[in-house]
């Protein structure tokens, strides 16, 4: 049972036919290309699949592609600008938040959202919305530093660089 | 890809009462994050859906003018805890819905879908309970409206009827006013766990010096989230004190029919009710504006 959907994925409008039974991630990722939404659990449990749903993160594996129809949606690949490295990518890098970098899509969308809010945030608060990703391989302490740095760096630095699109 | 045989939408609550009396096979679905996880793990053999997401006059949350707090069903978490309503007048249900999953799971989960969901561990159920709660279920026939107390019928059963869904949960101002309310999640991440206990409190204090009113909403102490009558009748009237509180939190264990699983075994579930309870009451005594008791 097929059905005609139409989003937005990192701005560029998509028209498709899915099934009913097709998960947003199996969408993205094998008939759309957007191979950085990773599947990790499957099951809502790991983050890996997170992506930007009008703004909001969200399990894409969980999340059926039907209800995609008129949302706009964000992926790891939307948040570079022109080759540049967001603010919460550059933070990223900077402490040495990656490792395997399976991962890390999930946790620069999120940290993404948490930026873009404009909220200021305690280090228990960051622990707070972080808390649907998993990481094996960093042991958190290097991901936490490199959100707190994107949150600081985007109190200090204002609008003047939007940390994505 | 999950294995869905039909797959229908509903724009209004007539039409998705009309599509269930149409298709009485059907499995609605709103948020998702406990219908595909069932589907995952190959715990629903029929796979047909009814998303009733679509139903904008599900979502959100209203006070009306006596006071009663109106919540949809469509209601997600996220907006629970971040709403002005729960904030302001029943902050204890914002500290249950803040405690379940992680972010990505809240901002589509929903208060409705929790409920029906039938789960004794469902992180908002426990408070609902103590807030005496009522459900408001719609089907091609009409309305009815049942305290949630009489929803949960067992594991995973709820007296949803063939045809009909969860509309809306209301809470009237005379079981929240004047309360102070504590929820306490026992789990053994702080973050994306089911509860091995839920405990939630709310109390009532008359003149600072005796309860008013106790009430104790638990999770995952019985086949179903359920309340502990004994320890409230005892509590009503008695003076705030160290000794009354943990005679409170022995009484509530009567009521329980904890049992033994993997997260815990049935002595430490009892352990916990008692502990929990003792400690929930304490710190509801100072948000109902009570003086703190050691």
């Amino acid at each position: 049972m097929l059905k005609k959907i139409s989003f937005t994925v990192n701005d560029t409008p998509v028209t498709l036919e899915v099934e009913a039974g097709e998960t947003l991630l199996e969408v993205l990722r094998n008939r759309l290309g957007y191979t950085g939404v990773k599947k990790g659990c499957g099951v809502g449990e790991c983050g890996a699949c997170t992506v930007l749903i009008d703004g909001t993160p969200v399990d894409s594996c969980i999340y059926l592609a039907v209800w995609a129809e008129g949302k706009k949606i964000v992926t790891i690949e939307g948040i570079a600008r022109n080759g540049e490295l967001s603010r919460v990518q550059k933070a990223f890098v900077e402490e040495g938040a990656i490792q395997c970098g399976f991962c890390t899509p999930g946790y620069v969308l999120t940290a993404t959202a948490m930026v873009e809010s404009g909220k200021k945030y305690t280090r228990e608060e960051i622990k707070r919305e972080l808390a649907g990703h998993l990481c094996r391989c960093t042991g958190y302490q290097n991901i936490l530093r490199a959100v707190e740095k994107a949150l600081n760096d985007q109190a200090q630095g204002g609008g003047s660089c939007a940390s994505y699109r | 890809m999950f294995n869905i045989q039909e797959y229908f939408e509903a724009a209004t609550v007539e039409e998705a009462a009309a599509l269930l009396a149409a298709h009485p096979g059907l499995t609605v679905i709103a948020g998702g994050t406990d219908v595909l996880i069932k589907m995952h793990h190959g715990q629903m053999a029929k796979a047909g859906l009814l998303s009733i997401r679509g139903i904008k006059s599900l979502e959100g949350i209203r006070q009306l003018e006596d006071g009663t707090i109106v919540i949809g069903a469509l209601t997600t978490f996220t907006r629970i805890i971040n709403d002005p309503v729960i904030r302001a007048h029943i902050p204890v249900l914002a500290e249950a819905a803040a405690s379940m999953g992680g972010p990505q799971i809240r901002n589509v989960a929903t208060i409705g879908g929790n409920i029906c969901n039938g789960a004794t561990s469902a992180d908002s159920a426990s408070t609902l309970f103590a807030l005496n709660a009522r459900l408001k279920l719609q089907d091609n026939q009409g309305q009815r409206v049942v305290p949630i107390q009489e929803f949960y019928l067992g594991p995973g059963r709820v007296d949803l009827k063939p045809g009909e869904i969860l509309v809306e949960i209301s809470i009237t101002p005379e079981n929240y006013r004047g309360y102070g309310g504590h929820y306490i999640k026992f789990s053994q991440r702080r973050a994306m766990d089911i509860a091995t206990l839920g405990v939630a409190v709310l109390c009532k204090i008359n003149g600072g010096t005796t309860f008013a009113d106790v009430r104790i909403g638990l999770g995952v102490a019985g086949p179903t989230p359920l309340r502990c009558p004994e320890a409230e009748a005892y509590a009503s009237g008695q003076p705030i004190s160290a000794a009354t509180i943990a005679a409170v939190g022995r009484l509530a264990v009567k009521t329980t029919q904890a049992r033994t699983s993997w997260r815990a075994s049935k002595e430490y579930r009892e352990h916990l009710v008692a502990e929990l309870t003792e400690r929930a009451l304490k710190a509801a005594v100072v948000k109902a504006g009570g003086r703190e008791v050691a």
